[in-house]
């Protein structure tokens, strides 16, 4: 312990410690959240001994059921559609030198990023509230459809990314080895490019499953989704049940990452 | 780079491959923003909605209110003090998580390679990890039987439990809890590009700590923390479930209130109104920023 | 070096005729070749030598149709591929980063090609195993690229592009991230597999000794323009002018002015050499190791200036009395050694000298 430090140009006084207070932070109230999801006793105000009884509960709710498997639904959909057209886009507007507009697809793909959730949502209740009028149809096709346009920036960033690294020699090796420009796709472009794709399609997911004020606007009566209808569960007071789904959204959340660490990792 | 496309069909390829991306999203995401932009000026609807007739009412109604009785107008004082609270604790917000995210950035980012990527998926797990859950997270720790408060009474530092929840107070720890990690991020990949030996060269040059960090560090990540405050305060100033879940209904900020015109309130050209403006303060933000990093970063 | 548009013999391979290419347009426009004619054998071992942008990769990539010529045109065995993609000319390239897929294994990368024309599998795999044999690579059929070391990388680049049996195989400067002890084997190795496949090659590269000890015929480009084409003896012996004289190996240069069937250099002395047909002034392009250094009186005396020893060789600096200057080299063991400061008979082998206008 008494051994003197060396001087370390890349220490600042005092960083280090409230660093590791940022992340005793940012970890104490999710650990705490995911303690108490185990309580065995009746309230979140009392400590009840461990048990899963929560996560019976939750499990055994209908409207936990529907939520749970609506929120799926729409997250499979909305990755899928986000992620092909992102992948799409990100082909078109990468590795081809500049042309004329490209700011202005950009722009357009990053905008959900950018404008306030709220506005977005508020803008789809408008729009979709005279649709459903015009058109007599309120099925789950309006938060599929805003999901996968939130989610096509989240899908389209690692695409990119991934594109930009790739070398275009590979491409005119191809060509030279006789390959035609659809089979260079198909045997050179597309395969190096699935980890991006599938990178992006679990950002793309984890997006939509987490999706709450667009949903809460967006959605007709009776098609909570899981984040929707712990959100509604809020209005009375918060209950261990409500714990028990987060902890086992954040696992979700949680098991997702490391793959999409894994997957683009593994082929670097 | 290949040059065997001419100028004409990349450009073309580009835009076509790119049509569906821009299709779905000028039909649920850009293009909707139109029309709130157009039920702004239109009258407000009987029960809800609108009535196609051109009307100031909306944005009028923004900053004033007018007498039912005596139709004078006046400020509208409650609005006023909603955009205040939401700028100030959108400022706090950003402040506040600069203080942590920048020193947090730099032990990540001056960690060894290997323990660098563990460091940095911890902050990206929370990150990821949905607003809710972290907002329900830290109202565990802030409720009046939370940890903090029994941790505090356990110690004998206070005999009543503090009341946090559904005060300011509260939206603001909430709000610096969930939107710590887009602070870090952007600070960590500018110090990440950060060459070190600045640093050597500057305490070479017999700068103190302190004058290397304003005079050689911070100048050179200004961009990276330009992006960081934009990322924090843009969201904060929209913030909608943090306000709603720690705020309790009444410490209301923009995202609420607007909901609440086309909710309860149902006033929807006063809710695009306040919509189109929170747009236009985000954008105005934006060119700022994009200003200030072109200036500072020829080359980016 | 401007040629017919009648090519009457069939033994060309590659027949490039007044190919240019311009980059961009109006006063940005950059002439990356000028008006380039050459005529490539069948079987033939051919170098594209000169300094980095020369020109002699974008003649590379026309031929190839990874780039399309601004103007001329190229044939192959007579006709006409200018506008050809790469993917229907019987053209392979070994490229200078290798762009092995990495996705891919070893055998996958070699018949990618023959899988591409829609070969069938059964005779991919034998033409695969066959390539491989050539190149000694069968034990590592099943590795990925990444999982090999830099020369067997090399060697399945090598592999992959002989694999659809090319009409002409095109090298881009395929040997510059190899270390000198593994470039020379595989220097020795292409010349081999050339000779077995009877493939013509057109080698790209940048490296004078590389080009002398490989090919049959060797092409100077200097600025986009073709400087000369020939064996390497004549490429060594005669050169065409200053730039080829000083690209390919060490020259001294010594500048004069024809008089009487004779040369007079700079410090009055008259040189007998061939002249050639020039007239007027001239410069001597003379190689190191055609200067003899003697103790005594000779052609001309100098003052040696630097010594540098060089085990077998020593170079010998040798200030003339105008100023300029000659490198001699000469065996370490024929000679005394002479030092710094000693003056000293300086002898030219006449007929090796090449005169070349000024």
């Amino acid at each position: 312990m008494a051994k003197r430090r060396a001087f370390d140009v890349t220490t600042l006084p005092g960083f280090t410690t409230i660093a590791i207070l940022a992340f005793v932070l940012l970890y104490a109230p999710i650990v705490t959240l995911v303690i108490y999801s185990f309580n065995g006793g009746n309230s979140v105000n009392q400590w009840g001994g461990f048990s899963l009884q929560w996560y019976a509960i939750a499990a055994q709710n209908e409207a936990v059921q529907d939520a749970t498997a609506r929120s799926l639904i729409i997250a499979v959909w909305a990755s899928v559609i986000s992620t092909t057209v992102a992948t799409m886009a990100a082909l078109g507007t990468t590795r081809r030198g500049k042309f004329k507009g490209q700011t202005i697809i950009y722009v357009i793909i990053n905008q959900p990023l950018m404008v306030p959730e709220i506005v977005t949502a508020v803008s789809l209740l408008i729009f979709f509230s005279s649709v459903k009028v015009a058109t007599g149809y309120s099925g789950l096709g309006y938060l599929i459809l805003a999901h996968s346009a939130f989610c096509i920036p989240f899908a389209y960033l690692p695409i990119k990314a991934r594109l930009e690294g790739m070398d275009t020699t590979m491409e005119t090796a191809a060509a030279d080895l006789y390959a035609t420009p659809w089979q260079s796709f198909r045997y050179v472009t597309l395969p190096l490019l699935l980890p991006g794709v599938i990178a992006g399609a679990m950002l793309a997911f984890i997006i939509s499953l987490d999706n709450v004020i667009i949903t809460e606007f967006v959605k007709s009566a009776g098609q909570d989704t899981l984040p929707t209808y712990m959100l509604g569960q809020l209005r009375r007071a918060l209950t261990p049940e409500v714990n028990a789904i987060s902890t086992a959204l954040l696992g979700l959340t949680v098991l997702i990452l490391t793959l999409f660490v894994f997957v683009t990792k593994k082929w670097d | 780079m290949s040059r065997q496309t001419p100028g004409r069909s990349k450009g073309l390829n580009g835009w076509l491959l790119s049509t569906p991306a821009l299709i779905l999203l000028l039909l649920a995401a850009s293009g909707p923003l139109l029309i709130v932009a157009v039920y702004s000026v239109l009258e407000k609807g009987d029960y809800s909605g609108v009535r196609w007739i051109l009307s100031g009412e909306g944005w009028f109604r923004v900053l004033f209110e007018k007498d039912i009785f005596d139709h004078t107008i006046s400020l509208a004082d409650a609005n006023l003090s909603i955009f205040w609270r939401s700028f100030k604790l959108s400022i706090a917000t950003t402040v506040i998580t600069f203080a942590f995210g920048l020193p947090t950035a730099w032990f990540i980012a001056t960690r060894p390679a290997k323990s660098r990527a563990f460091w940095l998926f911890l902050i990206t797990i929370p990150f990821w990890t949905n607003l809710l859950i972290r907002t329900f997270a830290i109202m565990e720790v802030i409720r009046n039987q939370g940890i903090l408060n029994t941790f505090l009474m356990h110690f004998g530092l206070i005999s009543e439990p503090i009341q946090i929840l559904y005060t300011d107070t509260a939206v603001l720890m909430g709000m610096t809890y969930v939107y710590l990690p887009l602070m870090v991020l952007p600070l960590y990949a500018a110090i990440d590009r950060f060459d070190f030996r600045l640093i050597e060269a500057g305490y070479d040059l017999y700068a103190s700590r302190w004058q290397v960090l304003r005079g050689v560090i911070l100048p050179i990540i200004k961009p990276g923390i330009i992006a960081g405050c934009i990322l924090v305060f843009i969201p904060s100033l929209g913030a909608y479930v943090t306000p709603r879940v720690l705020g309790g209904g009444k410490n209301m900020m923009i995202g609420n209130f607007i909901e609440l015109q086309f909710g309860q309130g149902q006033n929807w050209p006063l809710g695009a109104a306040l919509s189109t403006v929170l747009l236009l303060v985000v954008l105005v933000s934006l060119l700022v920023y994009t200003r200030a990093s072109s200036r500072d970063n020829p080359n980016g | 070096m401007q040629r017919g548009i009648c090519i009457l013999s069939t033994n060309i391979a590659v027949d490039a005729r007044n190919v240019g290419k311009i980059y961009g347009n109006g006063a940005g426009a950059v002439t990356a070749l000028g008006d380039v004619s050459i005529a490539i054998e069948k079987g033939e071992f051919f170098t594209l030598l000169g300094p980095s942008g020369c020109g002699k990769t974008t003649l590379l990539r026309c031929i190839a149709g990874f780039e399309t010529p601004t103007t001329g045109t190229i044939h192959l065995s007579g006709r006409d591929i200018t506008y050809d993609p790469p993917y229907q000319r019987p053209v392979n390239t070994v490229f200078q980063s290798y762009a092995l897929f990495p996705h891919l294994s070893v055998a996958q990368n070699v018949g990618f090609g023959l899988k591409m024309q829609g070969t069938p599998a059964s005779d991919v795999a034998k033409a695969v195993e066959r390539v491989l044999a050539l190149v000694k690579l069968e034990a590592f059929a099943d590795r990925l690229p990444q999982q090999l070391s830099g020369g067997q990388q090399q060697r399945v680049a090598l592999a992959r592009a002989l694999a659809p049996e090319p009409e002409v195989l095109l090298l881009d400067e395929p040997l510059s991230a190899l270390d000198l002890k593994l470039r020379k084997e595989m220097q020795s190795e292409l010349k081999r597999l050339q000779t077995e496949t009877g493939i013509t090659f057109i080698f790209v590269t940048h490296d004078q000794e590389e080009a002398l000890t490989m090919s049959n015929r060797i092409g100077v480009m200097s600025a986009g323009a073709l400087l000369q084409v020939g064996t390497p003896h004549d490429i060594y012996e005669s050169p065409v002018n200053r730039f080829v004289a000083d690209f390919i190996g060490e020259t001294n240069f010594l500048e004069g002015e024809v008089e009487g069937g004779q040369v007079r250099i700079g410090t009055g002395d008259l040189l007998a050499v061939d002249l050639n047909g020039e007239t007027g002034g001239v410069t001597l392009a003379i190689r190191p190791e055609q200067v003899s250094v003697k103790a005594a009186d000779a052609q001309l005396s100098g003052k040696i200036t630097e010594a540098t020893y060089l085990g077998t060789d020593t170079h010998y600096t040798i200030g003339l009395g105008d100023g300029s200057h000659l490198v001699a080299r000469v065996q370490s063991n024929s000679v005394a050694a002479f030092g710094v400061g000693d003056t000293v008979g300086i002898a030219i082998d006449a007929k090796a000298v090449q005169v070349l206008k000024s």
